[in-house]
């Protein structure tokens, strides 16, 4: 017994020693990096390398603290947040639907495989003048460009969620003579729950991603505009403040989805992943990049 | 015509047929303006036009030489970070989770940043697909060292293999086929940011030509450009996918 206490106090001593260093490592890690920004940013002044392109930390911060007290900066935060829930609404709802059509289907899902695939490693950003095109150039198009990002990453996942479901459950439900919507409703979409909220995960982050592109080439209004705005009135130090919120808001989004994941996975069973797992890995999970 | 329905590339080439037929249809009886959708025919044939006006072979290249030098720095640097951050696992621990944010960070938002420090030039776009490219590839070079087998360590130690040794026939071999994974990814996310960049300041290769022919009013030409877009990715994601499956055969 008291062997054992002397092992895990030394199992406590070494993990919180462990923690400390990460600790330190990060810390010189963000103080070496700041002193290097301040160097540049110097030499910047000293017009001896990059004049004016890196500001100091200092300017950073304050353009920071003016956009966020700026009227206008919460107008196209507006503008950006409604095309990104649009899109991302629209291409999820779209990519579900499809995701459980060739889940329950495997002659629709290995007829599509290949296509999905090929789109889906593709840059996503040059179907931009087809959407152009189409929806013209106000927030209709980034609308468009937002579900289209989001559509690949949850249909990879969504079919990947279909073809791990444990058949058992898929026997169980028939022997119950269930119909279709009671299959879907009963047994696939609680199965599938957790890989469908890892795609949407994927996928919000890839909508923000597409939106805000789709905003620098073409827009009148949204962050992306603001960007690229500031980068053709040579407003760096605003800039970098624009690059830093956007970056925040997409790591809080990120954040965000991934509590929501855990929360649904402390209240959701683990489902199996028996059967055809192994054909998982060459179609449901389609090995694809989804690209933004 | 059961067999047919049996074959999943038949009903897919089929369903591609069968939409371009109806497309072809709905334009030609102006269902939809041939502005904004060209005939499928017209954008087939317009890949010579394009070819002659633009060189999209030369272009192609353009874009594949400047996804190759990025792709060459993320891996010159990519794979001995990784191999520092399984050496020093405190060191991996503590990036571990930054380099997973900065994976799914927006970093082609970067550009503005990259043009105003490089000019609008190749080495900004080498730059700007190095960034999403190298990520990866510390990440599973970090990840298949790590996963290296306990057994296949032991025998090197039990033939006494040296630290370099035991690397170079033993580490290394073992962890290709993971680090592969992670080559094949940052190539993916190189080639991508290249061309929607490209796309986004109108310079270099492919990307270029998309946007060129669509401030042209060329609809035909922009489809066909889109779709050499779409054809150079799907090889690059095939190639890739054929020699990480030949280097995991199980």
């Amino acid at each position: 017994m008291a062997q054992t206490g002397v092992i895990q106090n030394k199992a406590v001593n070494d993990n919180s020693d462990r923690d400390q260093s990460i600790l330190r490592i990060r810390l010189i890690t963000v103080i070496g990096l700041i002193a290097a920004w301040e160097a540049f940013a110097t030499l910047g002044r000293l017009e001896i390398l990059y004049g004016d392109v890196i500001p100091s930390s200092w300017m950073i911060a304050v353009a920071v603290f003016h956009e966020l007290t700026s009227s206008d900066f919460y107008h196209h935060l507006g503008v950006t947040f409604a095309e990104h829930i649009v899109g991302f609404v629209t291409g999820s709802l779209i990519a579900i639907a499809l995701g459980i059509s060739m889940g329950v289907n495997p002659l629709l899902r290995k007829s599509l495989e290949p296509y999905l695939n090929a789109i889906g490693s593709t840059p996503k950003i040059i179907f931009l003048p087809i959407l152009f095109l189409m929806f013209g150039t106000g927030i209709e198009s980034k609308m468009a460009k937002g579900a289209l990002s989001a559509f690949f990453p949850v249909v990879f996942t969504t079919v990947l969620g279909m073809v791990l479901i444990n058949p058992v459950l898929i026997k169980v439900g028939k022997s119950f003579n269930l119909s279709k919507w009671n299959m879907i409703s009963k047994i696939y979409m609680p199965a599938m729950v957790n890989p469908v909220i890892t795609g949407l995960r994927l996928g919000m982050a890839i909508t923000v991603i597409g939106v805000l592109v789709a905003e620098l080439k073409f827009a009148d209004a949204g962050l992306g505009y603001q960007l690229g705005i500031y980068y053709e009135q040579f407003r760096i130090a605003p800039m970098y403040a624009i690059i830093l919120i956007i970056f925040a808001l997409a790591a809080g989004a990120n954040v965000g989805m991934t509590m929501i994941q855990d929360k649904v996975n402390r209240h959701m069973a683990p489902t199996a992943t028996k059967g055809k797992g192994n054909r998982a890995a060459a179609s449901g999970n389609l090995g694809v990049v989804a690209t933004n | 015509m059961t067999w047919l329905l049996k074959s999943p590339a038949m009903v897919g080439l089929f369903g591609v047929l069968a939409l371009a037929g109806m497309l072809e249809l709905a334009v030609f009886t102006e269902f939809f303006p041939s502005f904004v959708v060209p005939r499928p025919s017209d954008t087939i044939l317009a890949f010579q036009p394009v070819q002659n006006d633009m060189d999209l072979i030369g272009n192609f290249f353009v874009t594949l030489g400047m996804t190759a030098a990025a792709t060459g720095l993320a891996l010159a640097i990519g794979i001995p970070f990784g191999y520092f951050l399984y050496r020093n696992p405190t060191y991996g621990q503590a990036y571990e989770g930054w380099l997973a944010a900065a994976f799914a960070a927006p970093t082609v938002l970067l550009y503005p940043l990259f043009l105003v420090v490089f000019g609008r030039s190749h080495a900004m776009l080498i730059a700007m697909g190095f960034i999403p490219g190298s990520i990866p590839i510390i990440i599973q070079t970090r990840q298949g060292l790590l996963g290296v087998s306990r057994t296949l360590i032991n025998v090197g130690r039990s033939f006494n293999l040296s630290e370099q040794e035991m690397f170079w026939k033993i580490q290394l071999p073992a962890a290709v086929p993971t680090i592969f994974t992670g080559i094949r990814i940052g190539v993916m996310y190189t080639l991508v940011n290249i061309v929607a960049i490209e796309y986004l300041i109108d310079f270099g290769g492919l990307g270029r030509i998309v946007s060129e022919m669509y401030f042209r009013f060329d609809t035909p030409g922009t489809y066909a450009s889109i779709i050499t877009v779409v054809f150079v990715s799907v090889l690059f994601y095939w190639g890739f996918g054929r020699i990480e499956k030949w280097l995991r055969p199980v």
